[in-house]
């Protein structure tokens, strides 16, 4: 029990002290995973981050389902998302039930409208950091999508769908031809690999 | 049945949030906002600027606070409760279960060019899904008011300043309190 505690208590650590998620969490994550305890090493982290990154769903949450498997099987994986789920909840549901009550209230009102316009600043900013380092050709794919969302109200789940089908018919019609760089690479390092343990003997 | 609907919405989201926080924004819009009708735009805005200053990600803030208000309307407290049990357990289930499968094949799907493929083509798409979301908060569908979340000259000049603070990687949590601020002055 005490093991999953442990965990449980390091991710809701993480859970609660990760404001707006997503990167602002990765520095808090590396310190209690790696420095204080010491779960995963140094290297494993890059990987970590890159398949935390790569499936749906946020970072905190893919990171902590890892580090839980890796420690202690199904059960840690469990105890380490509750840790990051439980914070959020319970003061989400505060706010919540609160806010019916001071929703209407003038000051309150006035804050939201302050609060409005800032929000969608912070949500353009990604996008045009994002939308630099791209192929200027994917400024189109980019421009589709956000009108096919936003004025005619398509589900990102078919673009998604249809963007992920495209992304593998590119790499399936160019794969014939990097297998054979990646298999004329390999082939001299197995042959030498095997002296190599010889000489370790 | 509405927990059965918040069940499949953010089991929905939950699947298809791939890019992280921001591109679920969008999936989150289209779902609460767009084809339910469970919040207005301006909520949405809210809960947004909500989640940037409360800890968690927002999309586990978004899935508490939707479940919690439909719930609720629904049938009172606690079917409130059931509600944001339902959507927020509804979200976390696709991370868990595909990050499960990931960790136990992890070497086999490193370098697999499928899923880089895959990886690469969605890529420009959940910019556009980011770029949509500011969109849909700017130029809402509806034509009523209460849908609107830039009222006025200062709506544009907030925006204007927070974009500077946030190009130039200033906290989100000191603008949007900074922000607040801002409103009770001025409105």
């Amino acid at each position: 029990m005490r093991p999953l505690f442990t965990l449980f208590w390091s991710f809701f650590k993480i859970g609660i002290f990760t404001f707006g998620g997503g990167y602002a969490m990765i520095p808090l994550i590396r310190r209690e995973v790696i420095d204080r305890r010491g779960w995963i090493a140094e290297r494993d982290f890059l990987d970590l981050l890159t398949l935390a990154q790569s499936a749906p769903g946020p970072i905190s949450l893919n990171t902590s389902v890892f580090v839980g498997y890796k420690m202690r099987g199904y059960a840690g994986a469990v105890a380490s998302i509750l840790g990051v789920v439980v914070p959020s909840f319970v003061i989400i549901l505060l706010i919540a039930l609160l806010f019916a009550d001071i929703r209407y209230n003038p000051l309150v009102d006035a804050a939201f409208k302050g609060m409005r316009p800032a929000v969608v600043a912070l949500i353009v900013v990604p996008v045009i950091s994002l939308a630099r380092g791209m192929h200027p050709a994917l400024y189109i794919v980019i421009a589709l999508t956000a009108v096919a969302v936003w004025y005619l109200g398509w589900s990102p789940v078919w673009i998604l769908a249809g963007a992920a089908a495209a992304g593998i018919l590119h790499a399936l019609y160019h794969l014939p031809k990097k297998k054979e760089l990646i298999n004329k690479k390999c082939e001299p390092d197995e042959t030498e690999r095997p002296p190599r343990k010889e000489e370790h003997r | 049945m509405i927990l059965l609907q918040l069940f499949i919405s953010y089991l929905k989201i939950g699947f298809f949030g791939f890019g992280g926080g921001y591109a679920m924004l969008s999936l989150i819009q289209n779902e609460v906002v767009m084809q339910h009708g469970w919040m207005s735009n301006a909520e949405f805005a809210d809960i947004v600027a909500v989640s940037q200053i409360t800890p968690g990600p927002i999309a586990i803030n978004s899935a508490t606070y939707v479940g919690y208000t439909v719930g609720s309307q629904a049938g009172g407290l606690w079917m409130g409760l059931l509600g944001a049990l339902t959507a927020t357990f509804a979200v976390c289930l696709p991370a868990l279960t595909l990050m499960l499968l990931i960790t136990r094949f992890f070497l086999k799907l490193r370098n697999n060019p499928i899923v880089e493929g895959a990886m690469q083509g969605m890529r420009p798409v959940v910019i556009g899904m980011i770029a949509s979301a500011a969109l849909l908060l700017i130029f809402p569908h509806g034509s009523d008011p209460g849908e609107r979340n830039f009222i006025d000259a200062w709506s544009w000049l907030l925006f204007g300043g927070v974009f500077i603070g946030a190009w130039r990687k200033v906290n989100p949590i000191v603008l949007i309190v900074l922000s607040a601020a801002a409103g009770i002055l001025i409105y």
